[in-house]
């Protein structure tokens, strides 16, 4: 076991040097320039952005860029925004409570949605209820998020005025009407990605208990007189739920991803929306840092759904 | 009305019997415009109007103030900044000289008065300036804002390793403390537009010597003050988180009397403008919103939510169409547009003069643009003393076909005018945008009727714009027969401005395509009206030189001028701003007040 983690441990060393390669040579070579803004103001001499451009190192060839990028970041220092001028470890921790907030409250939701609705319609095949959940869940997950997130904003702050559209991180109020304000403009944002991504897990959950429902030792547990929410919960879910918590795990790393769309509407100021405006400005120490925090979460949740399988189910062993 | 009745009016406005503002209305009434006659007044000697009227009599007391930027600030050194949006964050704290009210003319801020040939504080050489500053102005943390605060702000911005983006300004010039509370401005050569180095927000506003003195140079970055301001403005820092937030909290010792209004300001960062402006207007979450740029229809629907309506502030920005003057299509020294061709037919007059008829400018305000644009022959609309008189457009596809009949352009089989066997195609390109789009297509539809064939092409704005040398398809290059974009004029002067038609500006290989003049268009006497202009004290007759050197280029169809585009604003009803077109959108930010 300790071995085999070591041993993935050092199987994601090259990978994620490679992805930090192909990165860094795809962002030097697509177009754009943080200084184009300057660029393009005739009062602004063009002198002054070359010489910006000089100093903060965009005119040296790729391969030295990248290697002054990769030595820095082996002594643990991540460099600093073109834009802001701000450490880009600085950038990221400021938007780190948020993101996790947020994102942390849609993928409960998600789970809170998922499984009982996923068990229940699993357990009632083509029942009228199983019928009603599987309907609304390929809506909801057919639907993109920035379209439900319109029609929220359409519905709750337009027509009826009960929610804000505008994430605020500077709430001024105290005590009660502090967290009622914060959960309040939370909702439209954790309810948009907290229900697609509990859609997508509905399905997967609905068959995951389908395959063992039919198994021959839940037969047994019936035949053996067993209470039907024991044999449900104990004998259906617990087995069921192999495959699902690898999902669930996998899916992490793409719902950071996947929440950028939803930031950019709300205005949530998370890691997502940090890496669009980056981008946007082409900002690349901050693309490089917020990316590289991306494939670091795929390749460290994948070794963990790994591990989840030995742990789940003892007959699987690692070599 | 004659001018011995003139005369007596402005008298009777000099003896305080007349207001200011009613002698305007009734000026207006006999259709002369609010500039002109503040010209006027100043020529009796009258210094620029303060026109904004201030009603709260006391500070504080006006709740928060929220702001949506659907852009954030990414950083509060006003000497780092990039666009306007880093130039708005740090105004809040920030202060210049002067400021530039919405008819280009200055307006003291930190300074005691504003610099005045006639008083001599302008040298009448034209090469140096002597700022008198405000006494009893306290930086944010109690210490006395004075000369030596300006002079350190020369020395910060103009040295190159502080990486200043402001350094354009500083470096030419030099700064030298008189006392403690004047300094004097010096330039290497006459300067009649001095206006420049602390003054505005893009390059004026001034920082604490007594916190930045040890990050001058190489170690700029490290200052803590970059994070949280200290400065002399209307509101203290709060809190920044770049690209999201700014706060800030009342000045309780701000220099102006009864002002701020606000207790708090927020300027919130980040989206996009529509859902900008619906915040603004449809639900009234904020107060104040930036940049609207957003098609007019949408707009008037989302004002009939009743929160807040649209504010149009004149700039002198310009939507216009470039001719390019060099031939795209043939390869010289390994570029293409090298000024050693001469393009094929577009310098041509009859084929100029036809498609300065074929662009229906009219059409392009009314259906695309809407309140947020107005059609123009001009490539100076503003400041109004700038603006050409003489010059004139039209949309007339019949004149056009006649012009280029004449000119020897006869239609040939597929229906394209063809001359000599050159024939009439375009290509015409922009950048991706919904309105230029549509644009693009207005002009292509009545060249087709004439006889010239266009091919449209759209390029994604990031590489558009870009300063990539290596990419074919940037604005600089130009590496096509027509393209479409807006440039800006930040200041209210036309000089940087103008500079894009100088011979010794062309765009090319040899300097990067860096320089300015994009259409490689080149005329020695224009280049001998610039000359003078930039020497030319007398403020009357520079400004005819430039409205010369607009007409020129107008005339010789080097751009065709399409529409100005105004600043556009969303504020929530009952709230008082006062913005300008020439300075930041927080030029003013202490005036800003909510009815009761």
């Amino acid at each position: 076991m300790f071995n085999y983690l070591v041993r993935r441990l050092f199987i994601a060393l090259p990978s994620l040097l490679g992805i930090s390669l192909i990165l860094f040579t795809v962002l030097a070579l697509a177009p754009g320039d943080p200084f184009s803004e300057l660029a393009n103001d005739p009062s602004i001499p063009p002198a002054v952005a070359a010489a910006l451009r000089h100093k903060f190192g965009l005119d040296d060839p790729i391969y030295l860029r990248y290697f002054h990028w990769l030595v820095a970041m082996l002594h643990g220092d991540w460099g600093y925004s073109f834009a802001s001028r701000v450490d880009v470890s600085t950038l990221i921790l400021q938007r780190l409570p948020t993101t996790l907030y947020v994102l942390g409250a849609s993928q409960i939701l998600a789970l809170c949605v998922a499984l009982p609705v996923g068990v229940y319609a699993g357990v009632r095949p083509y029942s009228l209820g199983d019928q009603i959940a599987s309907t609304l869940a390929l809506i909801g997950f057919s639907i993109p998020t920035f379209f439900t997130g319109l029609v929220l904003i359409l519905i709750f702050s337009i027509w009826l005025d009960w929610l804000p559209f505008v994430y605020r991180t500077d709430i001024s109020a105290t005590g009660f009407a502090w967290y009622w304000a914060y959960i309040k403009e939370a909702i439209m944002p954790v309810a948009v990605l907290g229900l697609f991504q509990g859609a997508v897990w509905t399905r997967f959950v609905r068959a995951s208990v389908l395959d063992v429902v039919r198994l021959d030792y839940v037969t047994t547990a019936r035949a053996k007189g067993l209470a039907e929410h024991t044999v449900v919960l104990k004998h259906i879910t617990r087995n069921a739920m192999i495959p699902v918590v690898t999902l669930v795990a996998l899916s992490m790393p793409i719902v950071f991803g996947g929440a950028v769309v939803t930031e950019q509407i709300f205005r949530v100021p998370g890691i997502g929306s940090l890496l669009i405006s980056a981008i946007l400005n082409n900002d690349t120490p901050v693309i490089m840092g917020v990316t590289f925090i991306f494939s670091c979460l795929v390749i460290v949740f994948n070794l963990i759904a790994d591990l989840l399988y030995g742990w789940l189910d003892p007959r699987i062993s690692y070599r | 009305m004659d001018a011995t009745q003139l005369r007596a009016m402005i008298g009777k406005v000099k003896a305080g019997r007349l207001s200011r503002r009613a002698f305007v209305q009734r000026m207006a009434g006999l259709g002369l415009t609010a500039p002109f006659v503040n010209l006027m007044l100043a020529q009796e000697g009258f210094a620029a109007p303060a026109s904004f009227d201030y009603k709260p009599t006391k500070a504080g007391g006006g709740g928060t103030l929220r702001t949506l930027w659907w852009e954030g600030p990414t950083l509060l050194n006003p000497h780092f900044a990039v666009g306007t949006k880093d130039q708005d964050g740090s105004r809040i704290f920030y202060e210049p000289l002067a400021g530039w009210d919405p008819d280009g003319n200055l307006v003291p801020v930190l300074a005691a008065e504003v610099p005045d040939a006639k008083k001599g504080t302008v040298s009448a050489d034209g090469k140096a300036v002597t700022w008198k500053l405000k006494r009893g102005v306290k930086w944010h943390d109690g210490q006395p804002f004075t000369a030596d605060d300006c002079v350190f702000n020369w020395q910060y911005a103009s040295d190159p390793a502080t990486a200043a983006t402001s350094i354009g300004t500083y470096k030419d010039i030099k700064v030298e403390k008189v006392d403690d509370y004047t300094i004097k401005v010096e330039f290497p050569k006459p300067t009649p537009f001095w206006a420049t180095a602390f003054v505005g927000a893009q390059f004026g506003q001034i920082i604490p010597k007594h916190l930045f003195e040890k990050y001058k140079g190489g170690n700029s970055r490290e200052a803590p003050a970059n994070l949280a301001p200290v400065g002399t403005g209307p509101y203290m820092f709060v809190d920044f988180k770049p690209g999201d937030l700014v706060r800030g909290k009342r000045n309780p010792n701000y220099h102006m009397p009864n002002r701020p209004y606000f207790d708090l300001i927020e300027m919130k960062g980040g989206g996009e403008a529509v859902s900008a402006a619906r915040a603004v207007l449809q639900t009234g979450e904020y107060d104040f919103a930036w940049n609207l740029q957003v098609e007019d229809e949408i707009l008037k629907r989302l004002e009939q939510g009743g929160h807040g309506q649209i504010l149009i502030t004149p700039t002198g920005n310009i939507e216009h169409i470039e001719i390019n003057q060099t031939d795209p299509w043939q390869t010289v020294d390994g570029q293409r547009s090298s000024i050693k061709t001469t393009h094929p037919f577009l310098t041509d007059p009859a084929v100029k003069e036809a498609l300065n008829l074929l662009v229906d400018r009219a059409s392009v305000q009314q259906f695309i643009y809407g309140r947020t644009g107005v059609a123009t022959a001009n490539f100076v609309n503003n400041p109004e003393r700038f603006r050409s008189r003489d010059t004139h457009y039209e949309f007339n596809i019949q004149k056009a076909i006649a012009i280029l009949d004449r000119g020897g352009w006869k239609p040939g089989s597929d229906g394209i005018r063809e001359k000599n066997g050159v024939k009439l195609k375009l290509v015409f390109q922009t950048s991706v945008n919904g309105p230029r789009q549509k644009n693009q297509e207005i002009v292509k539809e009545a060249c087709q009727k004439a006889g010239i064939a266009m091919e449209l092409k759209a390029i994604l704005a990031s590489v558009f714009f870009s300063s990539d040398v290596g990419n074919p398809d940037t604005y600089r290059k130009f590496y096509s027969d027509l393209q479409m974009f807006t440039t800006v004029m930040g200041q209210p002067d036309p000089q940087e401005f103008m500079r894009q038609f100088l011979s010794n500006e062309v765009a090319q290989k040899e300097n990067k395509w860096q320089g300015r003049n994009v259409t490689r268009w080149r005329n020695p006497e224009y280049d001998a009206l610039f000359a003078a202009a930039e020497n030319e004290l007398d403020a009357v007759k520079r400004a005819t030189l430039f409205i010369k050197m607009n007409d020129m280029v107008v005339n010789d169809v080097v751009v065709i001028p399409e529409i100005y585009r105004p600043g556009v604003s969303g504020v929530a009803n009952g709230l008082n701003v006062w913005i300008s077109g020439w300075d930041s959108n927080f030029w003013a930010l202490q005036d800003w007040y909510r009815n009761a």
